[in-house]
């Protein structure tokens, strides 16, 4: 079945740093994407002409644009137009978090335009002032929106990033066509016995996390 | 008795849209004004003008001789002392009813947390819901709701309850439920306000009434005389609307 090509020498090992390569980035990505997501929802949810306008190209050309054109775009493009000479990890993280603060930002945008007139309302009338009307009432409503639909989006993030080897980057998909063509003549099978494993990898990193989120969607539903 | 609640000649407007104009009403302590009127004659913005919910063009609201208004920087502590329960359902989502009891009376009032856990309990419990204690709103039918409401604005001990047709969005079946509550506040002689259009309600439970249309109170007085011998023909045929014979 071709699992046998595992044991040779430190594939296994070299898959695991593979998928430890591509958990980085899109941890890193999704760390940028919250906080940046987060500042930017807020600033769209104060309904300002411009940063309405500026937010919707934002969210059309992440949504309409294929991320491997954004990750030439960023990776090869960038280095002749503007002379940088970015790392490969670098640019997938730009482009990750480009995306991902997009998506975030419109989660928060969602969330706060959901929160009905009327809590404000009665926590004022309650003797609350702002602060704690935020505090107590809006935001941990928010909060409760918000996570399951951000780890979703970490578990899109994470399967994405299979393709940021097409600029080079060794993660864990590409570690295992490597050994499937290092291993071509000794083990001719190692292609199903390596991607179903790459497969079986993925599955663990997303499934825990998309169990969490629909864990807390339970928990919070309202 | 003494004037708890005094609106001066208040006026409200929308751009060139006047919702009101000139009102005046006084309220006395442990008295229950119940307001009726048409649909969309500004009477559920009256309430929401006296907790500074809508700001008002003219005129003033004094509660306890003190002026409110949006503005006022104190404007917390005054609606400390008006409790409000609107027509939707506004409980506090993520908290369970006890907790939707209890954040103001901590949090605002910084009151000590095992007697108004007790207290939330007792009253709880004499609207029929100690069971329901950790439920969270969304396992509570729309009559549950509004009591716990009333609960929750009772908590802060307010010294004028204003209640924005409570029973308007409930099933028929439910608003009986809801408004024995009130009705059994009023019997204890609580102030309130209540905008409504539960006419028969509004008979067992007024001291006074008012009808307001057309932007101004066209008819107030006595609820008996209110019902059975109005003065105006627009009360007469506002009266007549709720009947079927």
């Amino acid at each position: 079945m071709g699992f046998e090509v595992l044991a040779k020498g430190n594939n296994a090992m070299r898959l695991l740093e593979g998928l430890g390569v591509a958990m980085r980035i899109s941890l890193i990505s999704v760390v940028i994407s919250i906080v940046l997501g987060v500042i930017l929802g807020v600033l769209v949810e104060l309904k300002r002409p411009f940063i309405m306008a500026f937010f919707r190209v934002y969210l059309e050309i992440v949504r309409i644009m294929p991320q491997m054109v954004l990750l030439f775009i960023v990776y090869f493009g960038t280095t002749k137009a503007l002379g940088l000479n970015l790392s490969a990890e670098a640019a997938s993280i730009i482009v990750f978090s480009f995306w991902g603060a997009a998506e975030m930002a419109d989660l928060v945008r969602g969330a706060l335009g959901g929160i009905p007139v009327i809590q404000y309302e009665s926590a004022a009338s309650l003797g609350l002032t702002r602060i704690q009307t935020y505090r107590y009432v809006i935001v941990p409503q928010i909060v409760r929106r918000m996570i399951p639909l951000s780890i979703n989006l970490i578990t899109r993030m994470i399967k994405t990033t299979s393709l940021v080897m097409m600029i080079g980057i060794v993660e864990v998909l590409k570690v295992g066509q490597q050994i499937i063509e290092a291993n071509r003549k000794s083990s001719p099978n190692a292609a199903f016995g390596i991607f179903a494993t790459v497969f079986l990898l993925y599955f663990l990193a997303c499934w825990p996390i998309s169990q969490l989120a629909k864990y807390l969607e339970k928990k919070w539903e309202n | 008795m003494e004037t708890i609640l005094e609106i001066k000649n208040i006026s409200k407007r929308y751009d060139d849209i006047t919702v009101f104009e000139k009102i005046s009403l006084t309220v006395k302590r442990g008295e229950v004004v119940v307001i009726v009127g048409p649909s969309g004659c500004g009477k559920s913005t009256l309430l929401r003008c006296i907790n500074s919910l809508e700001d008002i063009q003219e005129g003033e609201i004094l509660l306890d001789g003190v002026v409110i208004n949006p503005t006022s920087k104190d404007l917390s502590q005054v609606r400390e002392k008006i409790g409000m329960v609107f027509q939707s359902y506004d409980l506090f989502p993520h908290l369970t009813i006890l907790q939707n009891l209890m954040l103001a009376p901590l949090k605002v009032k910084k009151a000590d947390k095992k007697e108004t856990k007790k207290e939330a309990l007792e009253l709880l419990d004499r609207v029929g819901l100690l069971s329901k204690k950790d439920s969270y709103p969304r396992q509570l039918s729309g009559g549950q709701k509004q009591r716990v409401a009333i609960v929750r604005a009772l908590m802060m001990h307010p010294e004028i309850l204003l209640f924005d047709e409570i029973t308007a969005a409930l099933d028929p079946e439910m608003v009986k439920e809801v408004l024995d509550v009130v009705l059994s506040l009023a019997r204890e002689g609580r102030t309130m306000v209540i905008v409504t259009h539960e006419m028969q309600f509004a008979r067992a439970a007024a001291d006074r009434m008012v009808f307001i249309d057309g932007a101004t109170i066209v008819e107030e007085g006595d609820a008996k005389e209110f019902f059975d011998d109005p003065k105006t023909d627009r009360l007469r045929k506002f009266l007549r609307s709720f009947s079927y014979d």
